[in-house]
């Protein structure tokens, strides 16, 4: 029981990421699911810091007393660093695809384009 | 080091770099020009790199000079080898056929971000292909979306902007997915390097994550690759992408993240999960069968050209995955050869109907009707085409139903099963491809378009040239099943 | 010449007049002076390969490789051969008769027929000399394709329709059926070549033997064996010379041929008659024979009687293959000929009636032969073959394929061929007699309706003669016939 609820970030993870999942699929509002794709992503986010994360352990920086101390992996920071590059580009062209349908269809929500243009 | 010991690495950098470039130019032409020239030298290094791989040997190109597990690596052999070729060549095809459309459909204002766009495309689906490190696809995974998104979103048509959208969240997702899995191995192995995850993942003690690993992964790339029932992003994506991007994109976007999905699964999850390969078959088997039948019949009652191609891929990225999932030396020959011939086949179909576009203005079935009277080259093409995709003897389509049915009659009584629902498709494809006959060819053009004629000769020779190479590779079959054949055998020898 | 060098000709020729064609589209005269000129020196070409193949030799000629163990390849055997002077001599024939018919009837689109005419003789002698089965499959493709724009050439609704049909019946057979039949031949012999006491033997038995048969029988969807023959009645929307290609000339022939190949150098007569799995196929195919002449019966329209008797008539060469006997392959073999020559006769007549009366149902053409007396003659003469009545060529194959079912002990076999020959009689004959010796309707004295053009009777007189001629001298077909190595 306790070491279930000591994985508290993993269930945190997969919290964020249904509620992202379902923002993306439930929402009608096209920002509203821009919302949630982030929300997806920062999910992610958060699976690749908790797994870095040594009890105990500091920045990893070489010092003269690099033996004697425990590190946290570096790299999972530094592939989730790209990951969130990635998130940013990524909501900011949704954002930018947004601005251009509600320029051509004068709306941002789902349904009313659907009627605008049954076959989308 | 000399030049040809750096291929690999600027087989993604020649693109990559030529992108920034493209977008400082304001000179009408040259940014085409420039992605051309890029495109084009990409092509002459896949050309170069796969006849150093064709007799066999492999070749691992360490970045920055720091050797796998700790760097990332690009490793290339036959199967790299067949995916390179087809997206270098598809691009380039594509970019030396289409300027004329695109200058249409593009304009010159947005000419230099498209173009720079569409290098960013080649770079990430290259790197994809060469890649053997784990998270450098992803990456690279993300270039190439991102940059299609931006490509398909250029289209005319503002259900290009719905289309995008779509495919933005799904793929997104898609890729995350991806991620998660990965993210799961990494936990468990404390590698990203593909060979040196394979094999210490047989190590772990705890297997239970690296399974949940392989399901995100596999629907993942499924998202990616537009496998039934995941493929609702793609149709509407590719009819309105700017028709020269559909033939860009169609002949290897997806097929890219198919082969990641094959990869993937060959290299680390086969070997080392108990029943992983029978299960991961089982699964293919299924949604491979529902894709073929489902996206040919839907293919059946589609009245947009494009759209109709589009269901049609999804039937054929079935007829890959079917090859893949007999797990037997013919059958992935089969997949992998399929990859290639459909490429050209899809190549060919979509620049005929780019063709079409380009005089027409439009590629719905009943405003188009009549025009093989008025550009009898055009459709001829298409028809030959037509025939290649329906797999008539000397064709290319050809040579991969003959090695998907050989495999499938090999393999049993549900093998016999899977080699009828093969035929029942194949004869759908002939009524799909005969109904575009028919509109063509028995109907009076209407007034908006009797004004055209022929499409413009330059755009002509390229999608006659494709079609050509359709026969040429139904007939002189050994580079394409030689390729096949070696990849086939490094994908079972790592245990799929 | 080199044998190579000869096969190769036999399929270019008709490939360089087609490609010839569209040069002097606006010279009909030239135009079809190539069609001729191909169609000439083509039966040129195949009567030297017979004179050779006569004397024994078997030529030979592998293009390349196409995938392992298959190549794209070609042998003179004299099955082949057979078929392959069948359709090169008519095809002369044939090409006359257009010019008569097309010009007559102002056709439009000639040039693409005579184009589309070419590319289907090409890949019969393709099909005709074709050493293995992937050969023989991609000529059959080919064939089917360059005749649906044939069969659709009149391009209205009906044309549409009835080639729709051609194409999705041929087309689905041959891929479902045949295409996995070949494949699954490959996968138990490890070669597809057509070899002399076939390839079977010992690769399979039991019901899989059955099965393959079915695959292969109504895979070729050319040989219109019930029920897979209900594209060739629809075909019947093409234009007259068309349908003479169709029945005669080349497809349906191409069928047949193909299935009597696949049965003596696949199967192998020896192993398919031991295996007793050719018996259903008898039954079917006799089937075929008694039903395809009811149906003939009951068909007013001219095109639509001649499209269900070569449905049953096809059936005499099958069960021929299916009795799986030296004497049955013979009378199947010369069948393949003898029909021929019959019902490119009745077919030219049918469309020199179109030309020159306008009429297709035959309740119009009472009387009709006393302004056309040549034509109904002609295919009174056709008639008479095909029913197999001396003095005409039909007799000598239902006359081997009668010595075959009775070789076998198939009384039911020999039952069915007289039943169909009375058959045959009952709706062949009154057409030419009513035709020659009935009065034409009150008011309607000929109507300025006369004979049909030049060219169309020169055709009929020569196909005509043939069938009489084939009587007086068969001996050449069945020398030919019976160098069929079958064991």
């Amino acid at each position: 029981m306790i070491e279930t609820l000591g994985l508290y970030n993993y269930w945190v993870f997969s919290l964020l990421l249904v509620i992202g999942l379902f923002a993306i699929v439930g929402k009608k509002n096209l920002i509203k699911k821009l919302i949630g794709l982030s929300i997806f992503q920062a999910a992610v986010f958060l699976l690749y810091i908790s797994m870095d994360k040594v009890t105990g352990g500091t920045a990893p920086i070489l010092l003269a007393d690099a033996d004697t101390r425990v590190f946290s992996n570096p790299l999972p920071q530094v592939l989730i660093l790209t990951a969130i590059v990635v998130g940013i580009s990524t909501t900011a062209l949704g954002l930018a695809l947004v601005v251009r349908i509600r320029e051509e269809y004068g709306s941002i929500e789902n349904d009313v384009i659907r009627t605008m243009d049954p076959d989308t | 080091m000399s030049l040809s010991a750096q291929l690999p690495a600027l087989q993604v950098v020649v693109p990559l770099a030529s992108a920034p470039l493209v977008t400082l130019l304001r000179v009408a032409n040259l940014p085409w020009l420039v992605a051309l020239a890029a495109s084009a030298t990409a092509f002459a290094i896949s050309i170069a790199l796969t006849g150093q791989v064709l007799p066999g040997t492999t070749i691992t190109y360490d970045l920055g000079g720091w050797p796998a597990p700790y760097g990332i690596v690009f490793v290339i052999d036959q199967l790299s080898c067949v995916m390179m070729l087809i997206v270098t060549g598809a691009s380039t095809a594509a970019l030396a056929f289409g300027k004329m459309s695109l200058d249409l459909q593009i304009g010159t204002v947005r000419a230099p971000y498209f173009y720079a766009a569409w290098l960013l495309a080649l770079a990430g689906l290259v790197g994809i292909s060469i890649t053997g490190d784990a998270f450098n696809i992803f990456v690279f995974m993300e270039i190439s979306s991102l940059a299609s998104y931006v490509l398909i979103g250029s289209g005319p048509d503002r259900r290009a902007l719905t289309a995008t959208f779509k495919y933005l969240t799904l793929g997104t997702i898609g890729a995350t997915f991806y991620l998660i899995g990965v993210g799961l191995i990494y936990m468990m192995t404390g590698t990203l390097n593909l060979a040196d995850m394979a094999s210490r993942v047989g190590d772990v003690s705890d297997l239970r994550p690296v399974l949940a690993a392989a399901g995100f992964v596999t629907i993942g790339l499924a998202l990616k690759a537009a496998i039934f029932p995941l493929h609702v992003w793609m149709p509407n994506a590719y009819t309105f992408a700017p028709h020269i991007v559909s033939v860009f994109l169609a002949a290897c976007a997806t097929k890219v993240s198919l082969y990641v999905l094959i990869r993937f699964d060959s290299a680390v999850f086969a070997p080392n999960l108990a029943g992983h390969d029978i299960r991961f078959s089982g699964f293919l088997t299924v949604v491979s069968i529902l894709a073929v039948l489902i996206g040919s019949t839907v293919a059946v009652f589609e009245n947009n050209l494009k759209r109709l191609l589009g269901y049609s891929s999804v039937a054929q990225i079935g007829y890959i995955l079917l090859g893949v999932s007999f797990l037997s030396l013919t059958g992935m020959t089969a997949g992998v050869v399929h990859l290639f011939n459909h490429a050209l086949i899809k190549a060919a179909l979509f620049m005929a109907v780019a063709c079409i576009a380009y005089r027409l203005g439009t590629v719905r079935l009943n405003e188009v009707a009549g025009c093989g009277k008025i550009m009898p080259w055009t459709m001829a093409a298409f028809v030959a085409a037509g025939l290649s995709l329906i797999g008539v003897p000397g064709t290319a389509g050809f040579v991969s139903k003959w090695y998907l049915l050989q495999a499938a009659l090999d393999h049993g009584p549900v093998g016999y099963a899977i080699a009828a629902v093969i035929l029942v498709s194949s004869v759908l494809a002939v009524i799909y491809v005969w109904k575009v006959i028919e509109w063509a060819y028995f109907r009076e053009f209407t007034e908006t378009s009797r004004e055209a004629g022929e499409a413009p000769v330059t755009m002509l020779i390229f999608t006659w040239a494709m079609v050509l190479a359709n026969f040429y590779f139904g007939i002189f079959t050994e580079l394409p099943l030689g390729l096949a054949e070696s990849s086939a055998k490094i994908l079972l020898g790592a245990g799929l | 010449m080199s044998d190579a060098t000869l096969i190769l000709l036999a399929l270019a020729l008709p490939a360089i007049g087609a490609a010839l064609i569209p040069v002097f589209h606006r010279a009909p005269n030239l135009r079809e002076a190539v069609t001729l000129a191909s169609a000439g020196t083509l039966l040129l070409v195949t009567v030297t390969l017979w004179r050779r193949v006569s004397a024994g030799s078997v030529p030979d000629v592998v293009l390349f490789n196409v995938v392992d163990g298959i190549d794209l390849a070609f042998k003179v055997e004299p099955l082949g051969m057979l078929f392959a002077l069948v359709a090169s001599s008519l095809w002369i024939v044939n090409s006359i008769y257009s010019i008569g018919y097309m010009r007559g009837n102002d056709e439009p689109r000639q040039t693409s027929f005579y184009v589309c005419f070419a590319i289907a003789i090409s890949s019969a002698m393709g099909i005709a000399f074709a050493k293995n089965l992937f050969t023989l499959f991609l000529f059959y493709e080919i064939l089917t394709l360059s005749t649906y724009p044939l069969v659709a050439h009149k391009g209205n609704n009906e044309a549409r329709q009835g080639a729709r049909v051609y194409i999705l019946l041929l087309m689905a057979t041959s891929m479902v059926l045949l295409l996995p039949a070949i494949i699954w031949t490959w996968l138990l012999t490890g070669t597809a070549d057509f070899t002399v006491g076939g390839i079977l033997a010992g690769k399979a038995e039991g019901p899989v033997v059955g099965i393959l048969l079915a695959l292969y029988a109504f895979g070729i969807g050319k040989a219109a064996l019930m029920p897979v023959h209900f594209w060739l009645p629809n075909a019947m929307v093409a234009p007259t010379p068309v349908s003479a290609l169709l029945h005669a000339v080349a497809v349906v022939k191409a069928g047949v041929f193909s299935v009597l190949k696949v049965v003596v150098y696949i199967f192998g007569i020896d192993f398919l008659a031991g295996s007793g799995m050719n018996q259903w196929l008898i039954y079917v195919a006799s089937a075929t024979v008694i039903l395809a002449s009811l149906i003939a019966m009951t068909m007013d329209n001219l095109k639509a009687r001649l499209a269900y008797s070569t449905v049953s008539q096809l059936s005499y060469i099958v069960v021929g293959a299916a009795l799986a006997s030296s004497l049955g392959v013979i009378g199947g073999a010369m069948h393949i000929a003898t029909h021929a020559v019959g019902k490119i006769t009745l077919f030219f007549c049918a469309g020199a009636i179109y030309v020159a009366a306008h009429k297709t149902e035959i309740s119009d053409m009472t009387g009709l032969g006393r302004v056309m007396p040549y034509t109904f003659t002609a295919f009174l003469i056709g008639a008479l073959s095909i029913i197999g009545l001396p003095p005409m060529a039909g007799l000598w194959s239902k006359w081997y394929l009668a010595l075959g079912s009775l070789e076998g002990e198939y009384l039911s076999v020999l039952t069915v061929l007289m039943v169909s020959s009375l058959l045959n009689i009952a709706y062949l004959l009154p057409i030419p007699l009513k035709a020659l010796f009935g009065q034409l309707p009150e008011g309607q004295q000929g109507d300025g309706i006369k004979e049909a053009p030049l060219p169309c009777l020169i055709a009929i007189g020569i196909t005509s003669l043939a069938c009489i001629l084939l009587f007086l001298f068969p001996d050449q077909l069945y020398q030919l016939t019976k160098m069929i190595p079958v064991r």
